[in-house]
């Protein structure tokens, strides 16, 4: 049963790591968006503290989408996709390693850099695993959600658009609470609140979002 | 089993085929005919399941396939028009995710190195796929043939397709061999290829609208 998960798993990780270029790009987007707001709103501290929480999530969020078109497109061109959904396991399964892989190469990294860039603007030390925690439980969720969107548009003429148009309204959730935690730990009045809720959200997306995907790709295929 | 009855296919707005009807019994060996556009790959893309017939049915074991999912796809094998390889992936490489991902699960590299030796690529294992040619791409795709042999059904979409000669003639013996061994064998194919038992002929142009 776990045999197509594990080599999904273990392929797209290998594929990822001889094209890792696509991933330095994603992860170079990030950096240089998060740097551009203090040239943008000036270098002026307490401003540049209060918009931190949501720069570096409106930017995680961007640069996740970036990398979201490539998610099933080469299976899709070269025929793979085809054979996966003729496999014998449950389409479910390899779903869900696909969307792992992804978001272990291009959220993670995203994940592991903010606090990073986070002293840029001069963050409360203390708010920074805050920080971590909700990148950590939402970017999974934007990989989930996105999975299914570029599920939805493979094939379409001007898919990346319409991707973009598609999920990024499902977004807005995972980025108010997101950033809302961090906000919500400087204001003094804990994160719990928040995290809880996007570990709820992350949740019902492990749930549902690979049934969704493995659906729409199978609309695809039509 | 493989039953087919008043199949009509749509694609995009036309209608490609209607009231096309089939029986494949073990040991049968079907070539699709018919001209360019007629609906020979639509046609073997809805007897593997891949998509759902505008009317009619496809059965398998008498068990319509929607119905019967898993185990149909646990007896076929389908190779499609894409060889289904990943460029960045070596032969072998290539090979041995395909074995997995479609649930083989006792394949191990061992027999994958010795179906990939026997159908000619012995030299080629460790090479990315970008660098074979279009003959050889299509060998890794044809080398799961030697490793699906517990899989009754085999549907090939011109699996003769830049082949050479040789490898013609070995692929058509294999395909016999299966089909002497109780197999069935679902292909289309524009070339003549030397069976030694001639294969049934379906002209998908007489069923076209």
């Amino acid at each position: 049963m776990l045999s197509a998960f594990l080599a999904v798993l273990r392929r797209d990780l290998l594929l990822a790591w001889r094209g890792r270029a696509d991933l330095l790009v994603t992860l170079a987007f990030f950096v240089v968006v998060v740097c551009l707001f203090p040239f943008g709103v000036g270098a002026e501290t307490n401003q540049l503290r209060a918009i931190a929480p949501g720069v570096l999530w409106v930017a995680a969020l961007l640069a996740s989408l970036l990398a979201l078109h490539r998610l099933f497109a080469q299976d899709h061109a070269d025929g793979t996709l085809e054979q996966l959904l003729l496999s014998s396991e449950p389409a479910v399964l390899w779903v869900l390693a696909k969307i792992c892989a992804f978001w272990l190469t291009t959220g993670l990294p995203l994940v592991l850099a903010a606090p990073a860039l986070a002293l840029l603007f001069d963050i409360e030390e203390g708010a920074l695993p805050v920080l971590t925690l909700s990148l950590a439980l939402g970017t999974p969720i934007l990989a989930l959600l996105g999975a299914v969107g570029a599920a939805l548009t493979l094939g379409v003429r001007g898919g990346g658009m319409l991707l973009a148009l598609l999920v990024l309204p499902l977004y807005v959730p995972v980025l108010i609470f997101g950033a809302g935690a961090v906000e919500a730990w400087l204001g003094g009045s804990g994160a719990a609140a928040h995290l809880l809720l996007l570990g709820g959200g992350l949740a019902g997306a492990l749930a549902l979002a690979p049934w969704a995907c493995a659906a729409a790709l199978r609309i695809a295929m039509e | 089993m493989l039953e087919v009855t008043d199949l009509a296919c749509l694609k995009g707005d036309r209608l490609l085929f209607r009231g096309l009807a089939l029986r494949l019994a073990p040991g049968a060996m079907l070539r699709v005919a018919g001209p360019n556009g007629v609906g020979k790959t639509s046609l073997l893309r809805l007897l593997t399941g891949l998509t759902e017939p505008e009317a009619g049915t496809v059965s398998w074991c008498g068990v319509p396939l929607r119905r019967e999912r898993e185990n149909f796809h646990r007896a076929l094998f389908y190779l499609g028009h894409a060889a289904a390889l990943n460029d960045m992936l070596s032969a072998l490489e290539n090979l041995r995710f395909a074995c997995a991902a479609a649930g083989d699960e006792e394949v191990d590299e061992a027999a994958c190195v010795r179906a990939l030796e026997r159908i000619g690529l012995g030299a080629q294992l460790d090479l990315p796929a970008r660098v074979l040619s279009q003959g050889q791409r299509r060998r890794v795709g044809l080398a799961r043939l030697f490793l699906a042999s517990a899989r009754p059904l085999w549907v090939l979409d011109e699996p003769f397709t830049a082949l050479d000669v040789h490898a013609v003639a070995d692929l058509a013996g294999t395909l016999g061999a299966h089909c002497a061994a109780g197999g069935m064998v679902v292909l289309t194919t524009h070339q003549e290829a030397p069976f030694a038992q001639p294969p049934d002929v379906l002209d998908v142009g007489r069923y076209a609208c």
